[in-house]
């Protein structure tokens, strides 16, 4: 099995996989971070959203091998303290039910929020659109992208 | 105050708290992954805990543990059960943190999640909880002073002589409790003095979910374990025969591959009904897992007929004319009355199955030895699943434990217990701790769904526009979706409710708020069509008919308190200024009783582009007490969602007993930009104890978006998914 050597929350990490194994399951069973949830496994659903080079990037569709020299980022890593503003704005809205999707809902709003300090709402539906929350807090996802860019 | 007596004695207390004692030691950081953010900042973590009761465990810190009785969901009990025992506790809410309880329903009781039950049938129990708590406490320290409890004062935490100047800390007093009896009666506080209850406090697990720590059934792990995936059936009729078991074994990975069967004898309604023999492959890696599933090659064989949508379609219409009425209403002279009308209204309904599709697919942990059984992993119903494990491995119940770890949602699929059973088989079979788990896939195509369902509704006015004879007759695969006595029962002199169901083999099983859910969908878009032909405003028209229930009520009695039921819609008339029309916002109204609580809601369209848009949603929530106002109202925001998000846009079809949809590539569930732009939820003030909240949100957005859509396009909407029947681009009028 190759040996990668992966730059994940600004730490090197060297991990040994299958050339086509999803950087998902190198976060979830090798180097057990486990933030980063697992829902399609066909880039559909947004759970699994981890920026990489700072771009929000569905991490069940694309293979460790072609991840040598980038930055990788979860959301274990969005901020020392879990006070990233996206994370400051979730609990003061008080987002979630179940939580599941909410790491990756959360990497992409702060991928957006880089791009695009002062997003309208058609900017949030179109950053936001595969992201899916089944328990439907579509509506506190939204106010909360609104506060954290004003944080 | 009230005085109640307690349900516990001391037995049953020290009988939970060594079950505590044991029971919690999931071990390494997975305890603390399954406790609520510890308030540090606040108070120190404590040297020593008292053990109260079962339910209350205090530091000499102050810092108070209160421990969660029922799963959690999604529904926000591991916030709000807590807060209830810290109300009559008289503690302060952030020295507050909270640890799921261990397993024990012969203590804590009713230690599931399912029918909107969970605050409801325990709101008395984590109220003696609490106050026996602090009568405890009160005790010790009247003891320790040589005073009366009378002649003390407890507030957030802190005793205090009414006539002198001692006061004490829980913290301090909390080592003298432990040895005070049970009390046999508490007093409970009057509702009027209540002071967290009926607030709003924030999710206690906040911090760990936006930061990710491991909280969800699928982010645990132990030292040693494997992991496992299975394969069932490609379709509804299918068994599997046996497949290339040697070349999958010898795929990179794969320590072992072979045939599971979780058939037991005398199976309970939350057993598996479908698929019992399973592909089971073990091994180190996930991916590794996926890889070697794909390339199973097995041969399956027929076992009974391969079905599809077409077939559905048709045994629900030939049910309609020859099926066999099951549970039925009639009062007065239906035939007659429509006989004699002078306007007959009629419309057919129908909704596909659905998957329920939690965004954590099915998962779990067992460790199977010669004698003993650990179960970890997101079930709703924990007892049952330990039930079915005992029956399927002849381990007696007693030597099974189930730790339960928070959900990735519920929604009713996490009521069916298979996949801890198939964890369980498969630990067995390779003698080692392993966790299986489901990818969307095999979660998708389990079966499980939502029934089918189809209903076809009559109306009957008279030349004055009253309504004189009403009729349902509702199928549905493998039921119907019929509530004999409620709305409109009671309320129309010739009434005729009848359900029928129609044999299939596609498994179906209990999808948050069931049968209510369709039922509002169509009940409530008829009666929207009965009022316009009527010539009635809908709310006032409805508002008639609950003047009926009241004063003079049609028949045995029916299930709905019609001055409740009014009330929601009044509130959600005033809320919404129902009545006032502001150009190119097209509104539609309904509401619906279901889990002993009332929900009226009204639905704001435009159209934008030709197509519509939903730009707010308007609910009356009638459930009596509520708990955590905030997170109610996520609940009721979640439930609008779900509603009209489904109603809108899902279904699953089949072909040859395969499901057609099979991930969220062809499965379409409600997205950002397809959601409402506001939610607005207001609560009747009332001092009933609480009824339901988790699914009563839900069923009457349905019907609230279909009346809505026929404002907007002149549809009138009646087969979901609407969105495939939507064409109509111009509005009415």
């Amino acid at each position: 099995m190759p040996t990668y050597n992966l730059k994940i929350n600004g730490k090197l990490q060297s991990v040994e996989a299958d050339s086509d194994t999803p950087l998902l399951w190198v976060l979830r069973d090798h180097v057990n971070l486990l933030g980063t949830k697992f829902g399609c496994g066909i880039a559909q659903c947004g759970a699994c959203t981890v920026h990489i080079n700072g771009n929000a990037t569905r991490s069940c569709s694309i293979p460790v091998a072609n991840l040598q020299g980038m930055e990788i980022t979860t959301i274990e890593g969005l901020s020392e303290n879990g006070d990233h503003p996206v994370q400051e704005a979730w609990k003061e809205i008080d987002v979630p039910q179940c939580g599941y999707c909410q790491s990756g809902q959360i990497m992409s709003a702060a991928a957006l929020l880089e791009n695009n300090p002062n997003p309208s709402d058609e900017d949030i539906d179109v950053a936001m659109n595969g992201n899916i929350c089944r328990c439907g807090t579509y509506v506190r996802i939204k106010q909360a992208i609104k506060i954290a860019s004003k944080l | 105050m009230t005085k109640v007596n307690t349900q516990y004695n001391r037995r049953s207390f020290l009988k939970v708290s060594a079950a505590a004692g044991g029971g919690m030691l999931i071990g390494f950081s997975w305890l603390t992954g399954c406790t609520s953010d510890p308030k540090v900042e606040k108070i120190a973590i404590p040297n020593e805990w008292y053990d109260i009761n079962g339910y209350i465990k205090i530091g000499d810190t102050g810092l108070v543990t209160i421990y969660s009785p029922n799963p959690e969901i999604g529904q926000n009990v591991r916030t709000s059960m807590p807060l209830i025992v810290a109300e009559e506790l008289d503690v302060d809410w952030k020295n507050v943190v909270v640890e799921q309880a261990p397993l024990n329903t012969g203590f804590y009781q009713n230690q599931f999640a399912g029918g909107s039950l969970s605050i409801r049938l325990s709101w008395n129990a984590l109220r003696m909880a609490g106050a026996a708590g602090r009568r405890m406490l009160l005790e010790a320290a009247a003891k320790e002073w040589g005073v009366m409890v009378s002649d003390l004062n407890v507030t957030q935490g802190v005793i205090s002589e009414k006539n002198g100047e001692r006061t004490i800390k829980y913290g301090e007093i909390a080592s003298k409790a432990v040895d005070i009896e049970i009390p046999e009666k508490v007093e409970l506080k009057e509702i009027k003095d209540f002071k967290l209850i009926g607030t709003s406090v924030k999710n206690v697990d906040a911090e760990k979910i936006v930061t990710g720590k491991p909280l969800f059934g699928l982010d645990f792990k132990r030292e040693g374990m494997k992991l496992a995936m299975i394969q069932h059936p490609p379709a509804f009729g299918m068994k599997v025969k046996d497949f290339n078991e040697e070349e999958i074994k010898g795929m990179p990975g794969v320590i072992d591959a072979f045939i599971i069967d979780t058939t037991i004898e005398d199976p309970d309604w939350n057993d598996e009904k479908g698929f019992f023999q399973l592909i089971a492959i073990v091994g180190d890696s996930t991916w590794q897992l996926m890889k070697a599933k794909r390339a199973i090659n097995a041969n399956w064989e027929t076992v009974s007929e391969l079905e599809n949508s077409e077939m559905h379609l048709k045994k629900l219409e030939d049910a309609f004319v020859s099926g066999t009425v099951g549970e039925s209403r009639k009062d007065g002279d239906p035939d007659a009355a429509f006989a004699n009308a002078s306007k007959i209204i009629e419309r057919t309904y129908s909704s596909p199955f659905l998957p329920h599709n939690t965004m954590e697919p099915m998962n779990f942990f067992a460790n199977v030895t010669d004698t003993s059984v650990e179960l970890i992993g997101p079930t709703q119903m924990p007892e049952p699943a330990e039930k079915s494990v005992s029956k399927l491995l002849n381990i007696p119940i007693e030597n099974i434990t189930l730790n339960m770890t928070r959900m990735g949602g519920g929604f009713g699929r996490r009521l069916y217990v298979h996949y801890a059973l198939e964890a369980a088989a498969i630990s067995k079979k390779i003698g080692a701790p392993v966790k299986l788990i489901y990818t969307r896939e095999d979660d998708m195509t389990q079966g499980t769904y939502r029934p089918a369902y189809q209903s076809r509704y009559k109306a009957g006015l008279d030349e004055n526009n009253n309504l004189v004879a009403f009729s349902v007759r509702g199928t549905g695969l493998p039921e119907g979706s019929v509530f004999p006595k409620r709305f409109p029962a009671g309320t129309v002199d010739n009434y005729l409710a009848e359900s029928i169901g129609v044999k299939t083999n596609i498994t179906t099983g209990a999808w948050r708020a069931p049968q209510s859910h369709f039922t509002a969908g169509a009940e409530q878009s008829f009666i929207d069509e009965v009022a316009e032909a009527a010539g009635k405003d809908p709310i006032d028209f409805r508002l008639e008919l609950f003047d009926r229930a009241i004063n003079n009520p049609v028949g045995e009695k029916h299930d709905y308190d019609a001055e409740r039921y009014a009330g929601v819609l009044k509130l959600v008339k005033e809320k919404s200024n129902w009545g006032e029309t502001e150009q190119g916002v097209y509104r539609g109204v309904a509401a619906y009783f279901c889990h002993s609580s009332y929900v009226a809601e009204v639905v704001d369209i435009v159209l934008l582009n030709g197509q519509p848009k939903i730009k707010k949603v308007w609910c009356a929530v009638d459930c009596g007490i509520v708990v955590n106002i905030d997170g109610a109202i996520n609940m009721v925001q979640g439930g609008v969602i779900d509603g009209i998000g489904h109603a809108m846009y899902s279904q699953l079809t089949f072909n040859n007993g395969s499901a057609n949809e099979t991930n969220f590539d062809r499965y379409q569930l409600m997205r950002h930009s397809q959601a409402p732009e506001d939610i607005e939820v207001f609560f009747v003030k009332n001092d009933i104890a609480p009824t339901g909240l988790g699914e009563p949100g839900l069923p009457p957005a349905v019907g609230a978006l279909a009346n809505a859509l026929y404002q907007a396009t002149g549809q009138r909407l009646s087969k979901q998914p609407f969105a495939n029947q939507i064409n109509a681009k111009m509005p009415l009028g």
